[in-house]
């Protein structure tokens, strides 16, 4: 038989391509659900992580429910909405115009204050980069951050999801002393001592540390109006607290008196 | 049959997987495959990933073009080869997201390098598309290795001298070396210096194995 004629060509390819998608899409169907659980206890353990709790991925399911107390999403005016946080996909969040955008945000209790986990997502070199950073119940100080990315350049801009990168956040503000929002910045060549507001860069992964800057700064922004809200809560919250240590202590100098 | 039937691992055999690692090395005999020696070799860790993923891909697209041989219209071959690797490489990730997580991970760009790899497009032309599925699956070993082992020692070189570490490991930290004022070569991390050290292994190659030394 003549293998090069026009008629068989067809043949071949259209059997050869019907083959390959059944295959394809029998193996991407059969492996979905498993793979989708894989992603889903990823992301649990990442929001664990910010707030300090390493564990392994088969544990974040259990570790999860034990604390993180709640979670919710906002709307642009930083009020609580009743969307589903697990149907929020950020990546489609951040294509939004400022005002139609809902932000997740998870609360966790550590040590008996409240860390507000928020979650991040923005672009690097060669593709999204993600990550969630967790505030203090002062709304300023960074208690923890954890990134990662789909496709960055091993050893260079790829090593963001490495400790050395990853700790130097905790304890920066995101607010200036003036209380102006200023987030935090990746600088190149290495932060200056005592910079709240800066942390060293990677070297050769100068787009990606860049990229890690501009989503920070994006996505903090979009929470501003919650931090203001939540901020003179707390204040008051501590005030009343304040009150409450004082009364008791008059209580027991009286008793003891 | 009256062929005399040919033992598996007669010389001739035997050859198909050791030509690869030395006389005929696809990196730097053949020159191929350069592209992702360069990508993939800053760190050992991706570079064993990717050599195994290559290991697989290539000995299976082998076998399976070699067994479609007879019926691979000559026009189309080079299509029908891309889709081959293509689907191996796809199926190879899905699986690896679905059960090891953490290869998938690590993996990540790679396994989209593996589609464009000349090294396999050039064995499934040059070698499968003509032989027999056994020999063509020997050959995709070897050939395997001759591009595994090329990799690894490039990147054991980059990862020791660029970042100090080898496989994550903090190597010159526990030897305690940057205490007498040694510092990590950053040039090392940088592409270009995957060439200057595949290009040193194969002036060292060179001189132990005469036969490579093109005649004046």
């Amino acid at each position: 038989m003549d293998l090069n004629k026009n008629t068989y060509v067809f043949f071949f390819s259209t059997a050869m391509v019907l083959v390959v998608a059944a295959l394809l899409s029998f193996t991407s169907i059969k492996l979905k659900p498993l793979q989708q659980k894989n992603i889903a206890l990823e992301n649990k353990q990442n929001i664990l992580s910010s707030v300090g709790i390493y564990v392994s991925r088969e544990e974040a399911d259990l570790n999860y429910d034990k604390y993180i107390t709640d979670s919710f999403v906002l709307d642009s005016d930083g009020q609580k909405t009743d969307i589903d946080i697990s149907s929020i996909q950020l990546n489609k969040e951040t294509k939004k115009p400022k005002k139609d955008q809902n932000m997740p945000l998870y609360i966790s209790n550590i040590n008996g204050r409240e860390k507000y986990i928020i979650p991040l997502r923005g672009t690097g070199l060669w593709g999204p980069i993600w990550g969630y950073i967790s505030l203090d119940n002062d709304m300023n100080t960074v208690y923890g951050a954890v990134f990662d990315h789909k496709a960055e350049t091993p050893g260079l801009g790829a090593e963001i999801n490495r400790d050395f990168f990853e700790k130097p956040f905790n304890g920066k503000r995101i607010f200036d002393i003036e209380g102006d929002f200023v987030s935090i910045a990746v600088v190149k060549g290495g932060a200056k001592e005592n910079d709240y507001h800066g942390v060293d860069g990677i070297s050769g992964g100068t787009i990606t540390s860049d990229g890690v800057t501009a989503m920070l700064k994006e996505r903090l922004d979009k929470y501003l109006p919650y931090f203001e809200n939540k901020m003179k809560e707390n204040e008051v919250n501590d005030i009343m607290n304040f009150i409450e240590e004082d009364i008791n202590l008059n209580d027991t100098i009286n008793k003891l008196n | 049959m009256n062929q005399k039937k040919e033992a598996l691992f007669s010389k001739k055999n035997k050859k198909l997987i050791t030509d690869p690692l030395d006389d005929n090395n696809p990196i730097t005999v053949q020159v191929l495959g350069i592209c992702s020696a360069l990508a993939i070799t800053v760190q050992l860790k991706p570079a064993v990933v990717m050599s195994f993923s290559v290991l697989f891909v290539l000995s299976v697209a082998n076998v399976v073009v070699s067994l479609l041989r007879k019926f691979i219209p000559s026009r189309i071959r080079i299509i029908v080869f891309l889709v081959v690797i293509a689907t191996l490489v796809i199926l190879v990730d899905e699986v690896l997201k679905a059960y090891i997580f953490d290869v998938s991970k690590e993996l990540s760009v790679f396994v989209g390098l593996i589609i464009t790899n000349c090294i396999i497009m050039g064995r499934l032309e040059a070698f499968a598309l003509g032989n027999p599925p056994w020999k063509s699956f020997l050959d995709g070993i070897g050939n395997s290795f001759g591009y595994a082992w090329i990799l690894i020692a490039v990147a054991f070189f980059r990862e020791l001298l660029g970042s100090g570490t080898l496989y994550g490991y903090p190597v010159l930290e526990k030897l305690g070396i940057y205490n007498i004022g040694y510092e990590n070569n950053g040039m090392m991390i940088l592409p270009p210096m995957a060439l200057v050290t595949v290009g040193l292994i194969i002036w060292v190659q060179r001189i132990r194995n005469k036969k490579l030394i093109e005649p004046k």
